[in-house]
């Protein structure tokens, strides 16, 4: 595909819009909605880049498995949420910053995974993003459908950003990668404070 | 597509603030907000420019490492003063690391790694901390923190680049000049938060 056209469709798909409590209204249909919310949820595509940036930089093995047990623990997740289970207030906000600082401080210190840790991170962060994305939504088939969307656009942004550090030569794309990921550790804490502090505003 | 690919997910997760999903009506929009925070006082800014400097002046790993260091350091002094830990002397300290980290470039200070890393890391805390304890509510807490490490590590990105010059000889002689500037501008801030 052109890169031009390429990073043009990327940026319509996901150009700002007035957003609603939990679901993004993109009137494109619930899917795309689903796609939007992703998109437009930095506490859900940052710590999916940075997993993916570390499963990377382990290798194949790895980020397949990690890719699919992710996509799978997402689903999930929103499907807990979607079954009517309520989550204490601040409990996902509070698992998402732990997450933040885990995976961002494994990627900073680049270490040397086995591939059952990282599903293990995978089903993690699958299962607690996913049922924020869909905490406090009530069940229903665009809903669903919404979910279905999220789930993919994980599967879809963890493939490329795995993609990016699987063939990885040069040492400053690695350093990037890992400074990537001590920037993420450095936003869990932030957010950890936060949560300690004010209480969450974010689920 | 794959030289791309990075500048997408850059793009994606610099994404404006006025749109994210998960907000209740009301409350501020807060990327703006953190990212201007780090800039908002020349101390930091001194002090996260001359860090990046002195990086590059030390050359690989430090020139990574201790941009590393200084952001996870510095938000995990945020975490204290967030959850009210008292860190006493923090003013004090911000401006002795304008002094410290100045001096370092200046002279061409070259310790070894570690002692570097526990440098820049001692006073990452207490700049983190000092943001953390003057952080407002009513902001968004992922956003906020999101704007807030982003200028953090770009104001490393522009010591590291200017650092550059440090490879022709002239370069070496205005980094230095650019360690006076920080270290002199370290002491007048000392001298206000002493007097």
């Amino acid at each position: 595909m052109n890169k031009r056209l390429a990073a043009a469709l990327i940026l319509i798909v996901f150009a700002p819009a007035s957003a609603d409590a939990h679901l993004v209204q993109s009137g494109m249909g619930p899917i795309y909605d689903g796609i939007s919310h992703f998109g437009l949820s930095p506490e859900d595509f940052l710590p999916v880049i940075a997993l993916a940036f570390l499963a990377g930089l382990r290798g194949p093995l790895h980020a397949r498995l990690t890719l699919a047990t992710v996509t799978i623990a997402w689903l999930a997740g929103g499907i807990l949420s979607l079954s009517g289970i309520t989550w204490p207030a601040i409990f996902l906000p509070a698992l998402t910053a732990v997450l933040f600082l885990l995976i961002g401080g494994l990627l900073a210190s680049n270490a040397e995974l086995p591939p059952a840790l990282c599903m293990v991170l995978a089903v993690a962060l699958g299962i607690v993003r996913g049922a924020g994305d869909m905490a406090g939504v009530t069940a229903s088939p665009s809903h669903a459908l919404a979910l279905v969307g999220m789930t993919a656009s994980v599967f879809v942004i963890f493939a490329l950003a795995a993609s990016v550090t699987l063939p990885l030569q040069r040492l400053w794309m690695i350093i990037a990668a890992r400074v990537s990921g001590s920037w993420l550790a450095a936003l869990g804490l932030l957010f950890a404070g936060w949560i300690l502090r004010y209480g969450a505003r974010v689920q | 597509m794959r030289k791309a690919t990075p500048l997408l997910l850059l793009l994606l997760a610099l994404m404006p603030s006025e749109a994210f999903a998960h907000i209740v009506k009301g409350e501020a929009i807060g990327f703006v907000s953190g990212f201007e925070h780090p800039i908002s006082g020349l101390d930091h800014i001194i002090a996260m420019v001359a860090v990046g400097l002195w990086g590059a002046q030390l050359g690989a790993p430090a020139i990574w490492l201790l941009p590393v260091t200084f952001p996870m350091v510095m938000a995990f002094g945020g975490f204290l003063g967030l959850i009210g830990v008292p860190l006493p002397g923090s003013e004090i300290a911000i401006a002795l690391s304008g002094v410290c980290l100045g001096a370092a470039v200046l002279t061409e200070f070259r310790p070894p790694l570690w002692v570097a890393a526990v440098l820049v890391g001692t006073f990452g805390l207490f700049h983190g901390y000092a943001h953390g304890a003057e952080l407002p509510p009513g902001q968004n807490a992922l956003l906020y923190s999101i704007g807030f490490i982003l200028a953090t590590g770009l104001l490393h990105a522009t010591g590291i680049t200017i650092g550059l010059v440090h490879r022709w000889p002239w370069g070496q002689w205005a980094l230095r000049g650019a360690g006076a500037a920080v270290m002199c501008g370290g002491m007048f801030f000392l001298w206000g938060a002493v007097a």
